[in-house]
């Protein structure tokens, strides 16, 4: 069931594609170190475009196309974007907030570095030997994509496109301005001694989520039924 | 290629956002660290993929199809995420996560902040 590789394959003679895929996920992992650890907020965001474009990257070295641009196309263009809308709406300050860490960052390190250590431990023991061939067609193009997406996945697919219009209108909802006679009084003492500043801003982000998801389901269904054809 | 390349990597991408949902406060850079964990995952699918499409005869192309959908899922969740976020901070003024603690049980505020994953509970309430 596991054809391990009959030919032996070194680690320590690696080919052209895996030099290639090394210092690109050195390049990811780096930048996704510096977005959860940097106290700027919108530097984080920018990093996290590098992160993202990085494995778009990794995508398109082990052989899956679509799967790379449909990254490219939702989360470099639209998930970041809606992550720096959302700071500009809850006004993040610009510059170093000392405060974006919260007191458990120790434990968290504490067990992020365990996890991880078990982790690469399991795997690399586990697929030590395993090897992928990179020759011949690509397995990811957009030909090979729409036929089996839409051979063998078509009730998930649509089940999808119902989740995103639920999606849309649950955003919308939630977002929403609350009628005046209709918001309910605080539930509890704690959140009248907060007094919530009137956001400036909140008039606008319906509209504004409403066309980032529109576009997001756009862009999707089109590429994809693109890719059907 | 060896699969240990892309599966070390994703799994050192998720402890990172596992990392950075632990300890992150502000709930958007919360949000940030889910998406690189979503991210991790899709890579192990896309790389598992390609090898099993390679050596198997025929497969489902199940793992880059199950991308598709982590990624669809992805952008409806950061749609939702960020209006829950929203939501909040109107309601609040604040998006801090540590200070969004009405439903912890037991101690009043001042102690240390020990519990952190709350907030989407007491949001839609």
């Amino acid at each position: 069931m596991t054809p391990l590789a009959q030919a032996p394959h070194g680690f320590l003679s690696p080919t052209g594609v895996e030099i290639a895929f090394l210092l690109v996920g050195l390049v990811t992992f780096g930048a996704a170190l510096v977005t959860v650890t940097t106290r700027q907020l919108v530097h984080a965001a920018l990093w996290l475009v590098v992160a993202l474009g990085g494995l778009a990257v990794e995508y398109l070295l082990l052989t899956a196309e679509f799967i790379a641009w449909v990254q490219v196309l939702i989360y470099v263009g639209s998930v970041v974007v809606l992550l720096l809308f959302g700071l500009m709406l809850t006004k993040a300050p610009i510059g170093r907030s000392p405060d974006a860490d919260s007191g458990n960052r120790w434990v968290a390190l504490v067990v992020a570095v365990a996890a991880a250590a078990a982790l690469v431990w399991v795997v690399v023991d586990a697929f030590r030997t395993t090897w992928i061939n990179l020759d011949g067609a690509a397995a990811g193009s957009t030909k090979v994509t729409g036929a089996s997406l839409f051979q063998n996945w078509v009730l998930p697919f649509e089940a999808l496109s119902v989740l995103l219009l639920a999606a849309l209108v649950g955003a919308i909802v939630l977002s929403r301005k609350a009628k005046a006679e209709s918001a309910p009084p605080p539930v509890n003492g704690r959140a009248v001694t907060q007094s919530s500043p009137s956001v400036t801003g909140s008039g606008i982000h319906p509209i504004v989520q409403r066309a980032e998801k529109k576009t997001e389901k756009k862009t999707e269904q089109e590429s994809e039924q693109e890719g059907a054809r | 290629m060896h699969l240990a390349y892309p599966a070390v990597l994703s799994a050192l991408l998720f402890c990172t956002g596992l990392y950075g949902v632990l300890a992150r406060r502000n709930a958007i850079l919360v949000l940030m660290s889910v998406e690189l964990m979503l991210n991790a995952v899709n890579l192990n699918l896309v790389a598992f993929d390609v090898w099993l499409s390679k050596t198997a005869r025929d497969t489902l192309h199940s793992g880059q199809a199950l991308t598709l959908f982590t990624i669809a899922i992805a952008a409806a969740e950061i749609g939702i995420g960020l209006a829950i976020v929203l939501a909040v901070y109107r309601n609040r003024g604040t998006s801090d996560i540590d200070r969004l603690r009405d439903t912890a049980e037991g101690h009043e505020d001042g102690t240390p902040p020990d519990e952190a994953a709350d907030e989407k509970a007491e949001a839609t309430a």
